[in-house]
């Protein structure tokens, strides 16, 4: 009689109480906030990114810290603004954000087709709409957070070696607020493109490529010399961040309003985060 | 009926390609239904249908009175196994599922009570990449059990399983019917099901096959057929064809013969003065019931040059 060993007590016909509270969409966020920092890669990526971006911008300001002594007066004095903001955040800290973010962005829609956790995630809520936009929040909240973390680290240091050649910008100056915001939030823009590209494509190293592309290929391709060209660059995020990191606006024969290139930021974000949401409704998963 | 599967005139095409047909059963609770067909018969498409991660091309199907789709959050009411994969191996097995028991507001301790119950406490906090192929099937049938909800779809479940495994999950399928929930397994082998299953619905190139007790399938596939073997094989034929019996000979001098008793025949012999050599009755199983009934829906049949 083996089956006695492991058979079960009788159990008695149960009535289920299915009723349940209330779905909330806070609940989805927190959902997705475990799953974010459940992987390994969510603080390497996070922490890593980040160094990665303040390494370059205090590199670049030491060097202009080492050389200062030699540069001619009127070097000197063109420094300050534009120069020192771009110390503060460099060109290849922002491609590096950039990269991170979206890659990050892009991992977690990418990291539930290629696994598979994806029919996991809408057997229990088969609300998929309400999923997707919990995890924009998320993405969104993380990189921000990533973003700041950056341009403020990055901020303080580079302040602080150019203090010694008793020059620098403060929070105060005009300009330097929205510039280090329009670095910030970068992060959040690409985090959300790379989620909308992986939406749409549900493979890893092909959402990698095309966010990459758009993010960081096209904007070296196209010049803002012609007319035609330069309003396809004025509609790209790498673009508006050129344009907010200006201080002081440099003549350009094409010109935009720092509120252009906020409608610019705003636009991506937004329109991925719809994309985001919506492409997971009506396709079989 | 509560907590009923009710599946109605199911379609699935993909393409021209028809991955399920006008399938219509319904799955009632307090009994483990198995779903057969051999691979490729469209027993995941009709679960994912079930589910709502497919949509019908036409026809519907619905788990409790409604598609499964429209409840916001699917884990009181419906568990499902539906691959061991379907997991993310870089998360413990507690994260994956306490983020499963926040999304649907269900306390957190039921965590552990169903890792507990799957006899996976203790790798709770081990990375489910690291996971044997019957950890994770284990796991799976935790995610299901997590919101203790009255119908519980498995696909494949026995799969990777050890022996002690399948028992386990056989007793916990049994337990959880004999507690009024519906309880719903696939798989592609009649053996995995003999014991397992109450009822069957089988299936066959997306097409229903058979829907009824395990026992009236069972009935149907003992078509008992009776070997003789004679040195007059000529007068015995004419013999038992005229008793009413279907008869088919092989070249050996025997015959295969359905319709007639083993004994009935011996006797019929014996009034006609015709030498047995042999006499074997033949008892299909419930297996030759299956491969007789889904003999032409096979989907790929081994040596087929199509």
């Amino acid at each position: 009689m083996t089956e006695t060993a492991t058979a079960p007590t009788p159990s008695p016909v149960r009535s289920f109480d299915t009723t349940e509270p209330r779905a909330r969409f806070a609940d989805l966020v927190a959902a997705e906030w475990i799953k974010i920092w459940s992987l390994r890669s969510t603080p390497w990526a996070f922490l890593g990114g980040a160094l990665a971006v303040i390494g370059f911008n205090v590199f670049t300001t030491y060097n202009d810290y080492s050389n200062w002594p030699g540069w001619s007066p009127q070097q000197k004095a063109e420094f300050m603004p534009n120069w020192a903001m771009l110390d503060t955040f460099t060109d290849a800290a922002v491609l590096c954000l950039m990269l991170t973010a979206s890659a990050m962005g892009a991992l977690t829609v990418v990291g539930e087709y290629s696994t598979g956790l994806i029919h996991t995630t809408f057997t229990a809520v088969p609300a998929r709409r309400s999923v997707m936009a919990a995890k924009v929040l998320v993405v969104t909240l993380v990189t921000t957070a990533l973003g700041l973390f950056a341009a403020g680290g990055s901020f303080w240091l580079t302040q602080a070696i150019l203090s010694g050649r008793d020059t620098g910008l403060s929070l105060g100056d005009p300009g330097v607020v929205p510039a280090l915001l329009a670095s910030a939030l970068v992060a959040p823009v690409a985090a959300l493109v790379g989620m909308a590209v992986g939406a749409l494509l549900r493979a890893g190293a092909a959402t990698m490529g095309v966010s990459f592309a758009v993010l960081l290929l096209v904007p070296m391709a196209v010049s803002d010399d012609h007319y035609g060209t330069a309003v396809v660059d004025h509609l790209l995020p790498y673009s508006a961040w050129a344009r907010l990191i200006q201080v002081v606006e440099k003549p350009a024969h094409f010109p935009w309003s720092q509120g252009g290139a906020w409608a610019v930021y705003a636009a991506w974000g937004l329109i991925s985060a719809v994309i985001t949401v919506v492409a997971v409704q009506r396709r079989d998963q | 009926m509560k907590h009923m599967i009710e599946v109605n005139e199911l379609t699935k095409r993909y393409g021209p390609k028809a991955a399920v047909s006008d399938l219509s059963f319904t799955v009632r609770p307090g009994h483990v239904t198995g779903f057969l067909g051999p691979n490729g018969a469209g027993k995941s498409t009709t679960l994912r249908m079930m589910l709502g991660l497919h949509r019908p091309t036409s026809g519907s199907v619905t788990i409790d009175g409604r598609p499964f789709a429209d409840r916001p959050r699917g884990m009181r009411h419906v568990g499902a196994l539906l691959d061991a994969h379907d997991v993310h191996g870089g998360r413990t097995a507690q994260a994956h599922l306490t983020a499963l028991a926040v999304s649907n507001r269900l306390p957190r301790r039921r965590v552990g009570e169903v890792l507990e119950e799957v006899g996976l406490g203790d790798a709770g906090g081990r990375r489910i990449g690291g996971f044997s192929l019957g950890m994770k099937q284990r796991l799976g049938i935790a995610t299901a059990l997590l919101g203790d909800p009255p119908v519980l779809l498995f696909d494949e479940p026995l799969n990777g399983l050890d022996p002690e495994g399948v028992k386990w999950v056989r007793g916990l399928f049994h337990r959880l019917a004999a507690e009024g929930r519906t309880v719903f397994v696939s798989s592609h082998l009649m053996s995995e099901m003999e014991n397992t299953a109450d009822f069957l619905v089988v299936i066959g190139k997306g097409r229903l096959i058979a829907a009824e007790s395990l026992k009236d399938f069972a009935a149907r596939g003992t078509r008992q057929s009776v070997s003789v073997r004679t040195p007059d094989v000529a007068v015995l034929r004419t013999v038992l064809t005229d008793e009413g019996a279907h008869v088919e000979p092989h070249t050996d001098n025997s015959l295969t013969v359905t319709g007639l008793s083993a004994s009935r025949i011996g006797d019929l012999a014996f009034q006609n003065m015709v030498p047995v050599h042999e006499l074997t009755p033949h008892t299909a199983s419930l297996e030759a019931a299956f491969m007789e009934l889904t003999a032409d829906s096979v989907e790929y049949a081994a040596g087929d040059a199509r």
